[in-house]
């Protein structure tokens, strides 16, 4: 039967174990693979601009980037490919809430200038090119809307 | 109670379900915008709304959990509390932090990270706040008469804990690694070192209540955390899946955080095995229920309801949907909201002297409660496999599954309000107890 001191040594073993092993891996998910599959090289001032301005406004609180976030407005990791940059313009740069009158759910008028603007799209550029293991999956059918 | 100085424990009690009844509040505000009902946009918006929700959540639960040392270290070293005077400063200003955090919300004035978007000028002061606390802690068990295993690791849960902070405050330019280092702090946090928190307090409830002997239930923590970590820690790796990290971690993520529910189920089965092995009937049921309830729950919010989406091959369909919020209601409300809330319906009796322990209201609190809680887990996930299903699957546009998904969400407020009387049912009980007195010292003595 398991003793305590035993159950003791279970424990710290595994953790002490686990943490070396868990630290490890993010030395060399850090150190030697980020800059390939991420293609840091391209992170510009524009793209961290964008990424100041993307906490600063904790648009992560109604969206989601890499699937992370809140589940109220669109993901964006693909939202330049998938909406192209004049329309993101657009409703970055809107004075008035974006899809009052479309979608019925609305977005913070944020109003940004055009330099925002364009740092936000830069850093959205970036982001939609990193190599994310397969995500966003392409969706396994296409239906159409009858109505 | 055995000792002056747990009383302080009373007032963080206090404020936590303070806390906890203005989380709710938000909650309702996100659960009428999910329903096309957002009224108040123009001046709590939505990611206002979700900002201050989760960081009272964790607010409420560090006070909990602060409090809880408060009320077991004195207990389990045998000592007064080192500065009863510190505990008071590290209440009123971790208070003051979190109230002005939630105003500079409302105000566009935050880091706009998942979980960590106090502004970081307030984070400093988080960090000054929780080495006093832990301070306070290790002197009074370094001055204590005896170093019980519950106590090492309840105080080793938080030590950790404030270390694993760091890491979340370092800038970095990528997003992926910004989010990779997030993950630290969040889900070392929740699925690490919060668990030797909960661990230590549902072994001292389960030492106070079944009257098992000490040297078994200690031996089975020590089990339990070790799986914890053995599991918890490369666990970590299915937040690493699709964040621009390299895919050997969908694998190791997979692996591991499929064992992770074993920590939990070790954790109900002993709960519940020691429930049946003990002798002593000790008469508080509330306090009983809320322990075995934190950890059953537990294992079905964090446990299962994690597993059933932490596979990479799922998680590529359910990442980023409203199936992340199934599992995260029920697995913060079953494995930490419902530990504090067994401690203080522990500690209220000993602390006020007054042995309210099974009146119909803290029944119908927690049967309420938990009701609520798992109709609510239902509404999130029936919304969010829909959601997966028209989106993900089929490719309907983000908004327009969204429009679809509404009536779920009347089903969600529907449910929060039962789970609302449940929460609120608890304050009034606990408010029935009065106030700590040095006279309860006397009859516990």
């Amino acid at each position: 039967m398991l003793t305590k001191s035993q159950a003791k040594i279970f424990f710290l073993a595994g953790t002490i174990i686990f943490s070396v092993l868990f630290l490890g891996l993010s030395y060399d998910t850090h150190v030697n693979k980020h800059d390939d599959q991420t293609n840091a090289d391209k992170i510009t001032p524009e793209v961290v601009a964008g990424k100041h301005l993307w906490e600063a406004n904790n648009c992560m609180g109604c969206h989601t980037i890499f699937g992370e976030g809140a589940y109220y407005a669109p993901e964006l990791t693909k939202v330049i490919e998938r909406r192209g940059a004049p329309y993101v313009k657009g409703v970055l740069m809107s004075p008035t809430p974006w899809g009052e009158h479309t979608s019925g759910r609305k977005m913070v008028a944020y109003g940004f200038s055009e330099e925002e603007a364009n740092n936000l799209i830069s850093y959205f550029e970036w982001i939609g090119k990193v190599d994310l293991n397969g995500f966003p999956a392409k969706p396994k059918y296409e239906i159409k809307k009858t109505k | 109670m055995k000792y002056t100085t747990q009383k302080v424990a009373y007032w963080f009690f206090l404020s936590a379900l303070g806390l906890l009844a203005l989380q709710i509040v938000y909650g309702f505000i996100m659960g009428f915008a999910h329903m096309g009902m957002d009224g108040l946009h123009d001046f709590i918006p939505f990611n206002t709304a979700r900002a201050v929700h989760t960081n009272l959540l964790v607010c409420w639960l560090l006070l909990g959990f602060m409090g809880s040392a408060y009320y077991i270290i004195p207990e389990e070293s045998q000592n007064e509390l080192y500065s009863p005077k510190l505990a008071y400063i590290q209440l009123i200003s971790f208070l003051a932090v979190g109230v002005t955090a939630v105003i500079a919300y409302h105000f566009n004035w935050w880091e706009g990270r998942k979980f960590l978007e106090i502004p970081r000028p307030l984070d400093y002061l988080v960090v000054v706040n929780v080495l006093a606390f832990l301070f306070n802690i290790l002197m009074t068990l370094f001055k204590g008469k005896r170093q019980t295993t519950t106590a090492l690791v309840l105080t080793m849960g938080l030590l950790f804990s404030a270390l694993l902070y760091l890491p979340g405050m370092i800038w970095f330019d990528s997003q992926t690694l910004d989010s990779f280092y997030r993950w630290y702090v969040v889900h070392l946090w929740v699925e690490g070192v919060w668990e030797l928190i909960m661990g230590g307090i549902l072994a001292f409830l389960l030492i106070k209540i079944t009257g098992v002997d000490r040297e078994v239930i200690e031996k089975w923590l020590y089990v339990i955390v070790g799986l914890t970590f053995l599991s918890g820690i490369l666990g970590t790796g299915h937040h690493f899946y699709y964040i621009g990290a390299p895919s050997y971690w969908l694998w190791i993520g997979g692996i591991f955080s499929a064992l992770e529910p074993l920590a939990f189920l070790a954790m109900a089965l002993f709960a519940l095995n020691m429930y049946r092995k003990g002798e002593k009937k000790h008469p508080n049921k509330t306090a009983l229920n809320w322990t075995l309830g934190a950890a059953i729950t537990s294992f079905v919010g964090a446990g299962l309801l994690g597993a059933a989406h932490t596979l990479p091959n799922v998680n590529l369909y359910t990442h980023g949907t409203l199936v992340t919020a199934m599992h995260g209601h029920m697995a913060f409300w079953g494995a930490y909201a419902m530990i504090v809330l067994a401690i203080i319906a522990y500690a209220m009796p000993n602390l006020t002297g007054r042995k309210l322990f099974n009146n119909g209201i803290s029944q119908y609190a927690f049967w309420l409660s938990n009701i609520g809680m798992i109709g609510m887990t239902v509404a999130f996930g029936v919304a969010g496999v829909a959601q997966v299903y028209l989106e993900r699957i089929l490719g309907v546009d983000f908004m327009e599954t969204q429009k679809e998904i509404e009536p779920h969400f009347l089903v969600l407020v529907l449910c929060a309000s039962g789970f609302t009387t449940g929460v609120t049912l608890y304050i009034i009980n606990f408010f029935k107890f009065g106030k700590p007195t040095n006279e309860a010292l006397v009859a516990a003595s």
